[in-house]
């Protein structure tokens, strides 16, 4: 199990430990760029999704635009843009939004679509507001499902933000991506690993977030 | 226009023949990933304390970056189109079994009690009751693998030229011909798009009972959602 013995390698040497190629350092850019992306993400995919899901409408456009999105290879729209528009944060963030609105738009009006008619009904025969109702009724019980999209994408957007070092940027990217010119597989499982681990600890954080955001009553199982 | 369609000769393929070859990189993974997930979702089904750890060990494959996976398996199986294959065959492994699970646990209690009640043994129930009306699922499941699997085959361009379209990203920047990524991209999107249809039209095919365009009605205890977003936990 060679796989083994070069993350004990990589995790063992003091050298990657400390300065502007240390891990810390490194993790830190990773999850400047993931929380970058996530937070553009979901400021363009939650408003839409909660509308649309709210009012019904424009489910096949969503699906449309969602499919047509992720059907947009990352890596190639990473080199493209930055042929046209040269290095920077920006070319790598504009493929990174555009593979996690999908996720996040879909679940979303999924999510509030789906909620049991039932209480909005008795919301609104309550004399409610249209955006109290969304904003107090189905988003509750929506919230479960909304998170499991914005969860989804998380992940996608941290095991993808690795491009970044294609490009020249930071984050643990560089250790992959320097492993595989210099020919240091050691380097490409620690940056794997790492990766795989940040990807875990997002997981356990929107699994934090959800016991603490979602109501009792909501909870499933 | 001109030079859009000019294929540096490095490559070693044409256009058409690139095509081809960034298909066969794709899908085959996806069949392969496939035909693992439907026994695997089989047992998770069937003993329930196996889904939750399978979801872990899964979760953390797919969380591993592609390129990685590629780079680490150059050790074992040489700069290969095998060596593109095997990561998109697990996530697409990832993806699949979710998806299947939730649509063969989303078939009615009652339905299995008649199908058993008319003789059917655990094998023919499942394929011929749980799997029929897990379609909806199992083809949103692989709608995702699918596009994500084209979409990842580029990236193989980074470990010697194994890549497929992506290779012409690779021959953009080396001949500062920036036409080529934009071929690239285009038709690695079309290529997505029309399959994403080609499995829409599966289902309307394999699914005739049910209207066109709709879906089942949403429960609360299994919802089914549209053009499946990845919810690889859950």
């Amino acid at each position: 199990m060679n796989v083994l013995n070069f993350v004990n390698a990589f995790f063992s040497d003091s050298a990657h430990w400390h300065g502007y190629d240390g891990i810390p350092q490194r993790l830190l850019e990773h999850i400047q760029y993931s929380v970058l992306a996530l937070a553009l993400a979901a400021a363009i995919g939650l408003p839409v999704g909660l509308l649309t899901g709210h009012t019904g409408r424009g489910g096949n456009a969503l699906a449309f635009i969602a499919t047509a999105a992720r059907a947009l290879p990352s890596f190639g729209l990473l080199v493209l843009i930055v042929i046209v528009m040269g290095f920077g944060l920006l070319p790598v963030m504009i493929p990174l939004v555009i593979l996690a609105v999908p996720p996040i738009l879909v679940t979303t009006y999924e999510a509030v679509r789906t909620v049991d008619p039932s209480p909005v009904d008795a919301a609104r025969g309550m004399g409610m507001h249209e955006s109290r109702i969304l904003f107090q009724v189905e988003l509750p019980v929506a919230l479960p499902l909304i998170l499991s999209g914005l969860r989804s994408a998380a992940i996608q957007i941290v095991s993808t933000a690795t491009i970044a070092a294609y490009v020249s940027l930071g984050g643990l990217g560089r250790y992959i991506v320097d492993g595989l010119y210099q020919r240091n597989y050691e380097k490409v499982v620690g940056g794997a690993t790492l990766v795989a681990v940040l990807a875990l600890v997002t997981l356990a954080l929107f699994w934090a977030v959800g016991r603490l955001a979602v109501s009792p009553g909501v909870r499933r199982r | 226009m001109n030079g859009f369609f000019d294929i540096p000769s490095d490559l070693q393929h044409s256009y058409q023949g690139l095509i081809g070859l960034h298909l066969r990189e794709a899908l085959l993974p996806v069949l392969a990933g496939l035909l693992l997930a439907l026994p695997l979702a089989q047992l998770c089904v069937r003993f329930r304390w196996l889904y939750p750890p399978v979801l872990g060990a899964t979760t953390i494959l797919y969380a591993v970056p592609s390129l990685a996976f590629f780079v680490v398996l150059i050790d074992y199986t040489g700069q290969t189109e095998l060596t593109v294959m095997i990561p998109l065959a697990v996530y697409s492994l990832v993806v699949l079994v979710p998806a299947i699970v939730d649509g063969v646990r989303s078939v009615p209690q009652e339905t299995l009690a008649a199908a058993t009640a008319m003789g059917f043994g655990p094998v023919r129930r499942y394929l011929q009751v749980q799997l029929p009306i897990a379609v909806p699922a199992i083809i949103a499941g692989l709608r995702v693998a699918t596009v994500s699997s084209i979409s990842l085959v580029s990236v193989g361009t980074l470990i010697g030229n194994q890549g497929a379209l992506g290779n012409l990203l690779a021959d953009a920047q080396k001949y500062d011909r920036p036409e080529l990524a934009v071929n690239s991209v285009i038709t690695t999107a079309v290529l997505a798009i029309l399959c994403d249809a080609l499995l829409v039209l599966l289902r309307v095919v394999l699914t005739p009972w049910m209207p066109n365009g709709t879906r089942r009605r949403p429960k609360p205890s299994t919802r089914q959602k549209l053009p499946a977003p990845q919810d690889v936990t859950r």
